[in-house]
Formats: structure tokens, sequence, C-alpha cells
């Protein structure tokens, strides 16, 4: 390995990803889908009324997923904060749009008649 | 003469003086993480979009009774379990491809190669079922502008009092250019991520990244492979669950 390349990557960076741990999330996130689709096919049928407590349980076991993907498989856990700050961040505008958007739709209920 | 040098001419370390990434990462693999960042807002919007059209109508298609079929096999009575499938099969490519990428830290070419290889295959058989996805839907009459008739369109959608020949034909058509527009985004991006898998791994075989003494391109390609496992999260949760 070249002095360069050395410098770039530290020998620490990757303490966080074994084998073992990746087997680990990966079952994670196996055991999240399962529940979602537990509430889907079990719990949801027959009751209607409970799809108002079932959405945002999906919404949250979503974002689950999504941190346990991209803070392990995507590593971004174990880099520096700056980095992660720089990507997560301007992610947070997207509340913006889904907020400037629900909003609107609640007018097109109206238009639609 | 004094040899001590003052405070102003002293060489600065700090990761922000200059010099080094100050995010000790390489320029391809931050310009990987805002290409994803752009793509992620994409996503978004189409994603956002769907969600302000479905909050806005009065009726909508149901999942269970839309997704129940596993093509070739099952015709009727099956909700979810094709889709469950299909999101088992990305789940493990991505596995594959952080294995991939710690063989890489090894410098172990056999391993990286090997799980390469499955994670170009669970990339062509989520293709596969998407594609039988597709045509089973395409059989069914949804398709961009087109929708079954009046009376097919009944069958999936819940019993409901606002719900009117009209209102079901509009609902079912935005149903339908809203999913073949983003599951073939999205599918668009695990095809071109498949093709970049191959290459890399072709490089890998020959040799390339031995040679260099990194397998940092396994690291930027896993990101892009991440990155289209974590879309699926996201359509699997708002065209399926909700």
């Amino acid at each position: 390995m070249s002095a360069e390349s050395h410098e770039v990557h530290h020998d620490g960076e990757h303490e966080g990803m074994t084998k073992k741990k990746i087997w680990q999330i990966a079952l994670v996130l196996s055991i999240i889908t399962g529940i979602e689709f537990i509430i889907a096919l079990v719990i949801v049928p027959g009751h209607p009324d409970y799809l108002r407590i079932a959405n945002p349980v999906y919404i949250l076991l979503t974002l689950l997923k999504a941190f346990f993907i991209v803070a392990y498989f995507m590593h971004l856990k174990f880099e520096k904060v700056g980095l992660a700050l720089a990507i997560i961040v301007p992610i947070l505008f997207i509340i913006g749009l889904i907020l400037v958007l629900t909003n609107e739709s609640h007018h097109w209920i109206t238009l639609r008649g | 003469m004094s040899t001590a040098v003052s405070q102003i001419d002293e060489v600065k370390t700090t990761p922000w003086s200059g010099g080094r990434s100050p995010f000790n990462v390489e320029y391809g693999k931050i310009m990987m993480w805002f290409f994803l960042l752009s793509d992620a807002f994409t996503f978004s919007s189409l994603l956002i979009s769907y969600g302000a059209l479905r909050f806005s109508a009065s009726v909508w298609p149901a999942a269970d009774k839309v997704f129940q079929s596993v093509p070739g096999m099952i015709d009727h009575g099956a909700p979810l379990v094709f889709v469950g499938i299909m999101t088992f099969i990305l789940i493990l490519s991505s596995v594959t491809m952080v294995l991939a990428v710690e063989a890489g830290h090894r410098n172990a070419k056999k391993e990286v190669f090997w799980w390469m290889i499955g994670t170009i295959v669970g990339g062509f058989l989520f293709l596969g079922c998407q594609a039988l996805e597709w045509s089973h839907l395409h059989h069914e009459g949804f398709w961009w502008g087109s929708t079954p008739t009046h009376e097919a369109l009944k069958e999936f959608f819940n019993v409901s009092s606002l719900a009117t020949d009209a209102s079901r034909h509009l609902t079912a058509q935005e149903f339908a250019n809203l999913f073949f527009t983003i599951t073939g985004f999205h599918g668009f991006h695990v095809f071109t991520g498949v093709i970049i898998n191959i290459i890399i791994t072709v490089n890998v075989l020959k040799g390339t990244y031995e040679n260099r003494g990194s397998y940092l391109m396994v690291e930027k390609v896993g990101l892009y492979w991440h990155f289209v496992d974590l879309v699926w999260v996201f359509v699997f949760t708002f065209f399926y669950l909700v």
C-alpha cells in the first residue's frame, strides 16, 4: 500500500464492520421487514380503522431500516462527523417539501370535488 | 538569531487547514456521496408527489388487492408475497455487497470476486422479478395512460361509499402512472447498478485493484448499490404497505 493511500485511508476507520456485524445488521433489517409483513398481513386485515396506527408505524420502521442501511452498510456512522452532517443536513430540506405538498393536497381535495 | 518559529509561521496541521481532505475521504467517494444526495432529492420529489396525489384522492387502489399474485405460480390470494421475495433479494444483495467491501479491506481478491458475483446475481433476480410484476400488471390492463375497465377495476378497491366508476378510474390511472414511473426509475437504477458492478467485477478479476493496492472502487459502487436498496425500502413502504 502506498504512503498516500494510507494517509487518506486510516486503519481505524473500518473497525466498525466485521463479518459478524454485517450479518447482525442483515438480521435486524430482515426482522424489521418481517414485522412490517406481520402488521400488513395479520394485524390490519379485517380492521380498516387500524390503518391510522399502522401507517405511522410503517413509516417509523422504514426510517429505522434507512438508518441501519446508511449508518452501517454505507458506513456513514464511521466517517467524520463533518461528512455525515454534509449529507444529512440537506436531506432535512425534504421535510419542507413534504409539509408544503401535504398542505397543498388538502386544498386539492376541494378542487377535485 | 533566534531559531524559534513565531506562532504565525507554524505549519498548521488541523483537519481544515488544507493539504488533505478534512472529511478523510477520497475525492471519488465524496463525489459519489453528493451524487447520491442529489438522487435522493429526485426520488423524494417523485414519492412526495405520489403522496400528495394520494392524500387528495377520495379512494385509492388497495395494495393487497392489486398485488396479490406470484406471477407464474399463484393468481390470487397471496398479497405481498412476491414483493416480499423481491425485498429480501435486494436486502441480501446489499449484504453480499458489504461483504465484498469487507473482503476488499483485507485485499482478498477471490472473496471480493465471489461476493460481487453474488451481488450481480441478486441484481438480475430483482430485475427479473420486477419484469414479471410489470407484465402481470400490464396484462391486467394497467399501464401509463390506461387502466382496466370500470367493471374490472372494482376488485382492486376496498368497498367505500365514496367510490364511483369515475373516481375509481381517475385514481387507478394516477396509481398506474406513478407506479410505473417510480418503480421504473428505481429499476433503471438497479439496472445501471448491475452494469457498474459487472465492470468492477471484471476489474477485480483482472487484478486492477490488487495492483493499485486498494479496493476503494468496490466501496464506491457499494455506496451506489446500497442507495438503490435504500430507495427500494421507501418504495416498498409507500406502494405496498401504506
